[in-house]
Parts: C-alpha cells; sequence; structure tokens
C-alpha cells in the first residue's frame, strides 16, 4: 500500500465514504447511483454516502428507484457513454434481481464488441451473516460473480484496504464488484489519508508462518487471525492470506506460501459447496499433488439458507474456532 | 409532407435493408454459410423513418432481430457483414455476431440478444447525455414481447423519474418469439403503458415510413430539448418468423400473406411513383447503387478470414490476455 502511515482509524464505513469522496474530487465522470444514496433520501442505508450528493451535486449522486435491473443498466449505459459510475446494490442478495444486466452485459460488452465498449462500473454490495437478517439479505455470493468471465471481484478485510481497493475498482476500466462485509462496516482500523490504492490481485500476507496456509478474505480474515493466535498456543504456526481480490486471485501468492507449508486451510462464510474454495483447492493440488503433507481443509458454511434465529446463525457463521478446529486437522 | 432528400433517404434505406436481409437468407439456404438470422424483413420502415431522422451522434441500442437498425445508424455495410458472418473484419472481430454488433462510430452502441435488456442500458447512455449537457439523444428498440419484462417497466419509470432522452421504440410485430400478442400482453396496445409512466405514448403505422416518419420527429424533437422520454410503438409484422428457418406454423398462412402482398417496402416504392415523387429511372437508380454496395459488403465478407486464435483470449479486460 502506497499512502502515509498513519494513526487515524476510520470505520469502514468511513474510510469507503472517503474513498468515493477522492474520487469524486479527483474525476468528475465518477457517480454514484443507487437505493437512497442521496442526502435527501438520507445517504444511504449504512450512512456511506452522507453528504456526497450535497458537496458533488444530484446530478452526480443519484437516489434510484427500488430498480436493480434499472440501476446496473443506467451505470453501464452511463459507462459506455464517458463516465465511472458506482452503482450500490443494497445485499448481494439483490444481485439475483440484476445479474441479466451484470452477467450478459456489464460483463461481456468488452469481447462481445470485440473490444470497443469497455464498462469501467463499480458496483459495491453489502454481504455476509451475522445481523440476522435472515436468508435474502446475508449472503456471501462470491461464487456467482467470481464464475463469470468479464467481471473483477475483491472484498476487503479492513478499512483501509476496503479504502483502496474501492480508489481501484472506480478507476479500473472494467466492471468491479467490491463485496463489502456488512459487519465490518462498523469496524475500525487505521486508515491513511488522502489518495492511495491497494492493488487489484494483490494478496496480503497478514500474518506469516511456516506450518499450514489459512487463504481466506473478508470478514473472516480477522477470524483466522484469531484462529492463528490460538493455534500458535498449541505450537502451530499458521500463516494468513488475505486475498483481497478474488479475481483476478493471487495466485502466486497462495501456491508460494503453501509449496513452502506444503499445508492448506480455505475458509469462507459462503456455502461450501461450489464455493471459491473448491477452486482454490484444486489449484493448490493441480500444483503440489502429491507434496500435500495433508488434504486440504475447506472450512466453509453448510449448504443451508442463513437462517433468522440469532442460535442457528451463530452455528452457520465460520468463526476462529472452527478455522482453528481446520487448521489442527491440516496440521496432523 | 417530408422534404423530398429525407423521403430519398427512407427509401435508400428501407431498399438498402430489403436487399442485405434476400441476400444473407439467400446465403443462408444455400448453405454457404451458418448463422442465427432473425430476419428484420417486414419491419424495414421503423429503423428507415428513424435513420432519416437521427444523427450520427445519437445512440441507438437494439436487440437481435436489428439487421435493419443497424443498416439504418449507418453501420458500414462490408464491417456489418463481416460481423454477421464471424470474421475478423467485422465491427467487433467477429467476436459478436449478429446478435451483438456494435459501432460506436455510428452510434450503434449496444445490440443485445436478452429480451428487454437493452432499455435500462438506453438509459444509462441517454443520462450521460444528460449530464454533458449534449443534445443527443437515444433511441431503443424492442420487440412486443419485451413490453412483459420487468426491465421495460423498470426502465421506463426511470425515465420518467428522470427526464431522460431516450425514446422507447416498440417494434410491434404481431408475436412474441412464437405466441401471439393477446396471448401474452394484457394491453390492447403497447403504448398504452406509457400512461402508467406519465410519459408520451404513441401508437403509429410502422409501415408506412412517412407516419413513422412525424412520429420519430415529434419524440425526438421532444428528447432533444429536454422534454424526456417517449414510448413510441410501430406496428408491424415480421414476414419471416422468429427465427429465420423456423417452420412458423404458429401464423396463420392467411395472415403472413396479407401481410406478405402489403410488403411495405413495395408499397412504399409504388407511393413515391404514384405521387411523382420520383421517377422510375431515379428510384432505380437508387436501387442498383444499394445492389453494388451490398455486392461489394458480401465479398468483402466472404473474403476476410476468420479471428486468429489469440482472438479468444483478448477483449475479456482491457488490455489483457486471459490465460488459455
Amino acid at each position: 500500500m502506497s499512502g502515509d502511515p498513519t494513526n487515524r482509524k476510520l470505520t469502514t464505513a468511513q474510510a469507503i465514504h472517503e474513498a468515493l469522496d477522492l474520487a469524486m474530487d479527483r474525476d468528475p465522470t465518477v457517480l454514484l447511483l443507487g437505493e437512497d444514496v442521496d442526502d435527501p433520501s438520507g445517504g444511504g442505508v449504512f450512512h456511506i454516502s452522507e453528504g456526497l450528493s450535497t458537496k458533488h451535486g444530484e446530478h452526480r449522486v443519484r437516489s434510484t428507484p427500488i430498480a436493480e435491473q434499472a440501476i446496473v443498466g443506467a451505470a453501464i449505459g452511463a459507462a459506455i457513454g464517458g463516465f465511472r459510475p458506482v452503482a450500490e446494490l443494497m445485499f448481494m442478495d439483490f444481485f439475483a434481481v440484476a445479474m441479466d444486466q451484470i452477467s450478459n452485459h456489464a460483463a461481456k460488452l468488452r469481447y462481445m464488441s470485440g473490444g470497443q465498449t469497455g464498462v469501467p462500473i463499480t458496483i459495491r454490495t453489502a454481504a455476509g451473516a451475522g445481523m440476522q437478517f435472515g436468508a435474502q439479505h446475508s449472503e456471501m455470493l462470491e461464487s456467482w460473480v467470481t464464475h463469470i468471465p468479464g467481471l473483477k471481484v475483491v472484498v476487503a478485510s479492513n478499512p483501509a484496504d476496503a479504502k483502496g481497493l474501492l480508489m481501484s475498482a472506480i478507476f479500473d476500466d472494467d466492471p468491479v464488484v467490491t463485496i463489502e462485509p456488512t459487519l465490518n462496516y462498523w469496524v475500525s482500523g487505521p486508515v491513511p489519508e488522502g489518495e492511495y490504492t491497494v492493488p487489484i490481485g494483490k494478496a496480503n500476507v497478514a500474518r506469516a508462518g511456516s506450518d499450514v496456509t489459512v487463504i481466506t478474505y473478508g470478514r473472516e480474515v480477522s477470524f483466522a487471525l484469531q484462529a492463528a493466535e490460538q493455534v500458535a498456543a498449541e505450537g502451530i504456526s499458521a500463516e494468513v492470506i488475505d486475498l483481497r481480490s478474488l479475481v483476478p486471485m493471487d495466485e502466486e501468492a497462495i501456491l508460494g506460501s503453501v509449496g513452502r507449508t506444503k499445508r492448506a486451510v480455505i475458509a469462507h462464510q459462503a456455502v461450501r459447496r461450489g464455493g471459491l474454495g473448491a477452486e482454490i483447492s484444486c489449484l493448490i493440488n493441480e500444483h503440489f499433488f502429491g507434496e500435500l503433507q495433508s488434504p486440504v481443509v475447506r472450512v466453509a458454511g453448510p449448504n443451508v439458507p442463513i437462517p433468522y434465529a440469532a442460535e442457528l446463525e451463530s452455528m452457520f457463521v465460520v468463526d476462529a474456532n472452527d478455522i482453528a478446529e481446520g487448521i489442527r486437522r491440516a496440521a496432523k | 409532407m417530408p422534404e423530398r432528400d429525407v423521403l430519398e433517404r427512407m427509401f435508400e434505406l428501407v431498399t438498402t435493408i430489403n436487399v442485405a436481409d434476400e441476400r444473407f437468407r439467400t446465403l443462408l439456404t444455400s448453405g454457404r454459410v451458418r448463422s442465427t438470422y432473425y430476419s428484420p424483413k417486414g419491419q424495414e420502415c421503423i429503423s428507415a423513418a428513424f435513420g432519416a431522422v437521427l444523427r450520427q451522434d445519437d445512440y441507438c441500442v437494439t436487440m437481435y432481430r436489428g439487421l435493419h437498425d443497424h443498416i439504418s445508424k449507418g453501420v458500414p455495410l462490408r464491417e456489418l457483414f463481416a460481423e454477421f458472418l464471424g470474421r475478423v473484419t467485422g465491427t467487433c472481430k467477429g467476436k459478436g455476431g449478429p446478435m451483438h454488433v456494435t459501432h460506436p462510430d455510428s452510434g450503434l452502441m449496444v445490440t443485445t440478444g436478452v429480451v428487454g435488456s437493452g432499455l435500462p442500458i438506453a438509459n444509462g447512455l441517454a443520462w450521460a447525455s444528460q449530464l454533458k449537457g449534449t443534445d443527443q439523444v437515444t433511441i431503443v428498440n424492442f420487440g412486443d414481447g419485451a413490453s412483459n419484462i420487468g426491465a421495460f417497466h423498470e426502465a421506463l419509470n426511470l425515465a420518467a423519474v428522470w427526464e431522460l432522452p431516450v425514446i422507447f421504440i416498440c417494434q410491434n410485430n404481431r408475436y412474441g418469439e412464437h405466441t401471439r400478442y393477446e396471448w401474452a400482453t394484457s394491453a390492447t396496445q403497447v403504448a398504452q403503458r406509457s400512461v402508467a409512466y406519465e410519459m408520451p405514448g404513441v401508437t403509429v403505422d410502422g409501415n408506412d415510413p412517412v407516419a413513422t416518419y412525424w412520429a420519430a420527429s415529434e419524440a425526438v424533437e421532444r428528447a432533444r430539448s429536454g422534454g424526456g422520454p417517449t414510448l413510441v410503438e410501430a406496428m408491424t409484422y415480421r414476414f419471416w418468423g422468429h427465427i429465420f428457418g423456423d417452420n412458423m406454423r404458429y401464423m396463420p398462412p392467411e395472415e403472413r400473406k396479407a401481410a406478405m402482398d402489403a410488403d411495405p417496402a413495395v408499397v412504399y416504392r409504388k407511393w413515391l411513383l404514384d405521387g411523382g415523387h420520383f421517377s422510375e429511372a431515379e428510384l432505380a437508380e437508387v436501387e442498383a447503387a444499394v445492389a453494388a454496395r451490398i455486392d461489394d459488403a458480401m465479398q468483402f465478407a466472404l473474403d476476410s478470414p476468420p479471428p486468429g486464435p489469440e482472438e479468444l483470449y483478448t477483449d475479456v479486460y482491457k488490455g489483457e490476455v486471459v490465460p488459455a
């Protein structure tokens, strides 16, 4: 990460707000659109865009009807027309409503046009369980979008990365989905002032270790770090890789680490079946079959919709204990 | 009465669409090329009328039945045919095909293969023009079937709320794929749906280029002057069914025959002659020039190579080559 080191702390929500504000300051073609995003509508349900329409104008920060196809379609058209729109889809579950625009159009128009029309949009969305929002406002659906060629997908685990990744996404010339773990909006951390970017496609070694590699992203990074602490007391040294970018994925970072540890745990909140863990596990096996000291372990959500009751929801969510258990299995 | 040069331009466009469609169908039936083709024959006057009204820098979004719209927006015929044939010299290097023709230099911004999906994108293009303060307008073409999908309603509502310079053109050809209009659509006319969005809506005889020209002029003028969107429903008929080569059993033969007997291109030609607007020799001259241009474009396409294998991996992301 470039930018000055600082002890200034912001929540992830504040860090994202700052990135949007800086991007709009820098480039008049940056636009925001989504449900409730302008100030007369309250600056967004998570108040992330609060103040931006007052500062940058309601023509650049536009609240929309609750109409996800219209939102993403308008972003795509404006992008082809020369702008860099940032579209907010309130929860990732609502991607289902807009998927035709995301998959068939945003992702494919550059290819289908032989490179003539790129779609430099950013789609911001909140995702993840833990707030008792129930089955339709809680899913991590990264596998839906990582499967579609033409999209880039990033997930930040901390406020500083959330700001830097969003800056990269907005000024990327292709469509980028930024998945924002909902609970992280209220998590604070040091955030450098001013403009900086976290490059898309570069993982971060969140903790160095030598016995087991834990590959994870988003909210699970903090749980993986707690798990690494737990197992350290048992004499297991776990390395934690925060992918930050799912497409493109930093395969070099994964393979470099697993090449040393020969043991891997993949942790994500999304359900196990068809989850990104399967893809990463296969990548590891393609490179290290026969060299691994133990089977690749996946720590993931059970294959169920996300329940409402707090007791069940907490069972669903992959936490530090689950990851620690995974590390122990891999270390055997 | 439109100016004489407008009548001539519409005749030239109608003729170009017809000859292009004939040649392409011949090419398909001869077995020389394979393609999925949605013939626009029967609907050509709608595009020709809008083509005579729009500027090159206006934006157009269309759909898989789009050859008439591509031609009327001014996509160069050589590159257009080459794209239809999947050749590297095509507008999209052969990677889009007939359902995804794009040619920004002509203002042809998106061709979608998904029913109704162009409308929300057209809003975005219109929004871009509104933000830039240009007086460009955006048109988006779709069939009657698309008026039943959610994207249509989301798009009309947003366009009305944001007062976007966009024109929604429903080419009502009486069928959504194989299903008759009446069996799928609750409104007697699609234009009625504009009322719900407090947007001007008009139904016009899409087989009458002059009537369509006036409707197009009014809608374009409204959009260009900041008056917001319009829904134009142009009544028409498709001669060759949903996809060229389907058995068309779902279209009553007498209905199809009546439509073909009233071929709008033939009717327009006769009208131009009977009204004394053009002489036979003048029209024949236009037709000969069009035929020569189509011949040239077709030969260019047939002589062009397919895209090379490296093209499989490019244009997924800007400036990157996806690993094999």
